[in-house]
């Protein structure tokens, strides 16, 4: 029966049942197949915003989440406090607004494209005809359907498909190599600038000179034993704490690229003038860190590089940065990942040979070792040269697409840890809705008040999590809306990366990294750790 | 408040001062009255017990040697001018609401309950009254559950899938209660049903009692692959993560419970599929039920009691909350 098939082909129903079975299997295999499936059932416009959405390009927000939630409220017929207090319980924006809305009046099939459309032209319109255009798909989907629907116009999806799996299931849908899938996947475009065939059909597009690899991620060991070979088959760098980028030197342009994705080039203005002494057809991969007078400085100094729109002179001299190299991942035009390490690293020493000290370009240096043994001697010596531990690269390794065993392994330094005391507890959103498991952490000042310092969310299993929550019911003090205050009895170790100053917490300290470690039972307040100890690791780490 | 001191709230749960009677006691007490057999509403200890004569067997079971009364649902007991009686709550097989009534005041404990049909538990009856106290557990807008029929036609439909993808198909519930709610719903064509240990248990007990349930097997070591493939097994949440399972594999879990409506609890189940069925009152449910009994003082105890109350406050009612395991005594 044709006719009816195109029918249901017309409907988001593809996506929901795509969407549903990505979230309810663990395993690679189906979610592979499940993909599949997708990929063979819809029209290409489908299949983009398909591999758009779970690669992070949504639509464009055109909707505030303000008024959706008025307007879930007013169509569900209940009171705002009671739509809020239920989103707060639920955890997700989506879902509570398409549980809470009465039954569909008619369902009506159309797209995901369709739908995406609708979505994208309320951004011309005025609130009034919003409103009825948003209760109009309400209407017309029932509740799966419209929590699909809601995700979309609160660009909201957060469902795990990896590039490698999304390359994997491309490739075997298209016949083309997964790893040509992978790099045309990455960079920028949109599925509203690229048809399917112009992105994974075509050889070539537009947008490829721009485009950067995949990046090589690495494992953590825990033990040098962990790792097999000889010495001679490793390399050790330092593992530095910035931000992983890829620079590209391609037709007379330079292109700066985070590992999430996002075209950094205008934020780091001070490598543009790296195109004149990189020749082009290169691309380097490396961390760009915080550097003033020969120092690495706290990592708090890159984040305001970042966070500003703008990137003004002043910033640029009390924020200085530099890029330090550790890998050529294309030479003279040519990919050369499929390369061993040691040949590329040779080459990257060669290239830098001809670099002036003076510009903010750097080699990541190589640590000479002969036994493994030696290693634990580099890796504690680590953080006095501004780094996190060691990287410890296989010789003869290519640069493969994301993780993989026995390649490049991160052997970091130990977290610093102290002991807290509990002191709010709020319920998680998402896996943990409905679980007190976002919870605020403080010690005791000299004048013996409580001082918050931190908030952790993880890091305790499901179990735990249950016994605490019963405790917490049973020793809550106060309520503000969600968040409970509880009696200052419950000490937790909390494991962090690194602590800074900061005028926003009355403790004066923020961390890096939070999460608790261990809830301490043996332990009761008066042995939790103090605001003067926490001060004395800020001294410490300066 | 109308009627004072018929009911206290304590430590030791709802106390009627005049009769010297506890309703669903949370330790030993020398008269305890009982709405339901769950273990957080009949506990091990107290001197004397009362339920529903359909309900007696399950809690005797569970309790052992206890001594225990029963009163059939609709009939009055005096207990020093005081008069309790049960009336259908529809949670469970024999599970009651509590009436109590004295010089003309009516208070009704409602115990756990639900006021959809489900062809085995007996129906939801309201009572009026002056005084409700009314649980919660799935008191928010966004509880809305769908007609069983429906709910049993996807639980067929996940069976058949499975079955031909070589998987088994487990379906988790509470061996009382939500077993025999799934046992008796479930489609014939699913094939045979085998259950594990502890539901097989209550079931025996329930069909001692003269129960009519359909025909199950206990899942034991005679039973090939092949056979068990044939059907489904229903076992209880428990057991989920157990090493009881191993042997069955490769399986499906399937999680049968109200809190299945929110993505956040299937993925903390670590469901391969939730199936929405509940043994309690959705939000419609229990709106239903509180305006039906007429009371003018509502009591929200179980669950969502904040958000329950405040809402009935909104609607013109004298709501309170009223906390479980709380500590201190309280005047209804």
């Amino acid at each position: 029966m044709p006719i009816l098939w195109k029918q249901i082909s017309k409907g988001m129903r593809y996506f929901e049942t795509l969407f549903l079975c990505l979230e309810e299997t663990t395993k690679t295999n189906e979610k592979v197949s499940a993909l599949i499936d997708y990929l063979s059932s819809v029209p290409d416009e489908d299949k983009m915003w398909m591999i758009g959405i779970f690669s992070g390009r949504r639509p464009k927000r055109t909707v505030s989440t303000k008024n959706l939630r008025r307007w879930a409220a007013e169509k569900a017929d209940i009171p705002l406090w009671l739509f809020e207090d239920s989103y707060h319980i639920v955890g997700d924006l989506s879902e509570t607004i398409a549980l809470l809305l009465p039954p569909p009046a008619i369902e009506v099939q159309k797209s995901l494209n369709e739908w995406i459309q609708l979505i994208l032209s309320l951004d011309k319109m005025e609130e009034d005809e919003q409103r009825e255009m948003v209760f109009y798909a309400w209407d017309s989907l029932n509740t799966s359907s419209r929590f699909i629907f809601n995700k979309l116009i609160t660009g909201g999806f957060r469902v795990g498909v990896s590039q490698k799996l999304m390359a994997k299931a491309l490739a075997e849908f298209t016949h083309i190599d997964p790893s040509d899938i992978a790099l045309k996947l990455m960079g920028e475009w949109s599925p509203l600038t690229y048809s399917f065939q112009s992105l994974i059909e075509n050889e070539e597009n537009e947008g490829s000179h721009s485009r950067p690899y995949p990046f090589h991620l690495a494992y953590s060991i825990n033990e040098v034993t962990d790792l097999k070979g000889e010495p001679a088959d490793w390399v050790a760098e330092y593992k530095w704490d910035g931000i992983r980028g890829q620079a590209i030197f391609r037709h007379g342009q330079y292109f700066l690229w985070s590992r999430g994705e996002e075209l950094i080039t205008d934020k780091f203005p001070e490598f543009e003038h790296l195109i004149s002494v990189i020749p082009p057809g290169t691309v380097l991969d490396g961390e760009i860190l915080p550097f003033k007078d020969g120092l690495i400085l706290p990592f708090q100094h890159i984040q305001t590089r970042v966070s500003r729109k703008k990137i003004t002179a002043a910033i640029l001299k009390v924020n200085p940065v530099v890029f330090r190299v550790y890998d050529l991942l294309e030479w003279e035009g040519k990919d050369i990942r499929s390369k061993p390490f040691i040949e590329r690293r040779t080459l990257l020493d060669q290239l830098f040979t001809s670099i002036d000290s003076s510009l903010p370009l750097q080699l990541s240096p190589v640590l000479p070792f002969d036994e493994f043994d030696e290693l634990k001697i580099l890796r504690e010596a680590s953080s006095e040269n501004g780094s996190e531990g060691l990287m410890l690269k296989n010789k003869h390794s290519n640069y493969s697409a994301g993780r993989k065993k026995g390649e490049w392994w991160k052997w970091k330094i130990d977290p610093f840890t102290v002991d807290a005391i509990l002191i709010y507890a709020q319920s998680g959103h998402g896996r943990r809705a409905n679980l007190y498991t976002d919870f605020t952490f403080a010690v005791y000042s000299p004048e013996g008040d409580l001082l918050p310092f931190t908030k952790a969310y993880s890091g305790l299993t499901d179990k735990e999590f249950i016994e605490i929550n019963q405790w917490i019911k049973k020793n809550t003090l106060e309520r503000f809306g969600p968040v409970r205050k509880v009696t200052a009895e419950l000490v937790f170790e909390i494991a962090f990366e690194g602590i800074q100053e900061s005028k926003r917490h009355k403790s004066g300290i923020a961390l890096r990294f939070p999460r608790m470690v261990r809830w301490r039972k043996d332990k009761v307040v008066a042995e939790a750790n103090t605001l003067e100890d926490l001060q004395l690791l800020l001294k410490k780490s300066r | 408040m109308t009627n004072k001191g018929l009911l206290v709230h304590t430590a030791l749960g709802l106390y009627c001062p005049k009769a010297d009677v506890y309703l669903d006691p949370w330790k030993p007490v020398k008269k305890a009255i009982l709405s339901h057999g769950h273990a957080d509403h009949a506990r091990w200890g107290s001197s004397s017990y009362l339920c529903t004569p359909t309900a007696a067997p399950v809690i005797k079971y569970r309790l052992g040697e206890i001594n225990l009364e029963t009163l059939p649902f609709g009939k009055e007991k005096l207990i020093n001018g005081v008069s309790f009686s049960f009336h259908p709550a529809g949670h469970i097989l024999g599970s009651a609401q509590i009436k109590v009534s004295y010089k003309g005041e009516i208070v009704v404990f409602s115990g756990d309950y639900k006021t959809a049909n489900d062809g085995f538990s007996e129906a939801f009856e309201p009572v009026k009254c002056h005084t409700f106290i009314t649980e919660s557990t799935f008191g928010l807008p966004v509880y809305h559950w769908q007609d069983q029929k429906w709910v049993f036609n996807e639980m067929e439909e996940w069976c058949k899938n499975n079955r031909n993808n070589g998987q088994l198909s487990i379906l988790y519930g509470y061996s009382l209660g939500k077993a025999q709610r799934i046992l008796q719903g479930l489609p014939k064509s699913v094939g045979p049903i085998f259950t594990h240990s502890t539901i097989e248990a209550v079931l025996n007990v329930m069909r001692n009692q003269g129960v009519s349930l359909k025909n199950t097997m206990p899942v034991n070591e005679h039973l090939t692959r092949a056979e068990l493939l044939s059907g489904v097994i229903i076992a209880p949440p428990a057991v989920q993560n157990s090493n009881w399972l191993k042997k069955f594999e490769p399986i499906r879990n399937g999680v049968v419970s109200g809190w299945m409506a929110l993505r956040g609890a299937r993925r903390r189940r670590n469901a391969d599929k939730g199936f929405v069925l509940s043994d309690h009152a959705d939000w419609e449910g229990l709106n239903e039920a509180i305006s039906l009994t007429g009371a003018e003082n509502v009591f929200v105890t179980h669950g969502y009691t904040d958000i329950l109350s405040k809402w009935l406050i909104d609607k013109g009612l004298n709501a309170h909350p009223l906390e479980t395991n709380f500590e201190g005594d309280e005047v209804l």
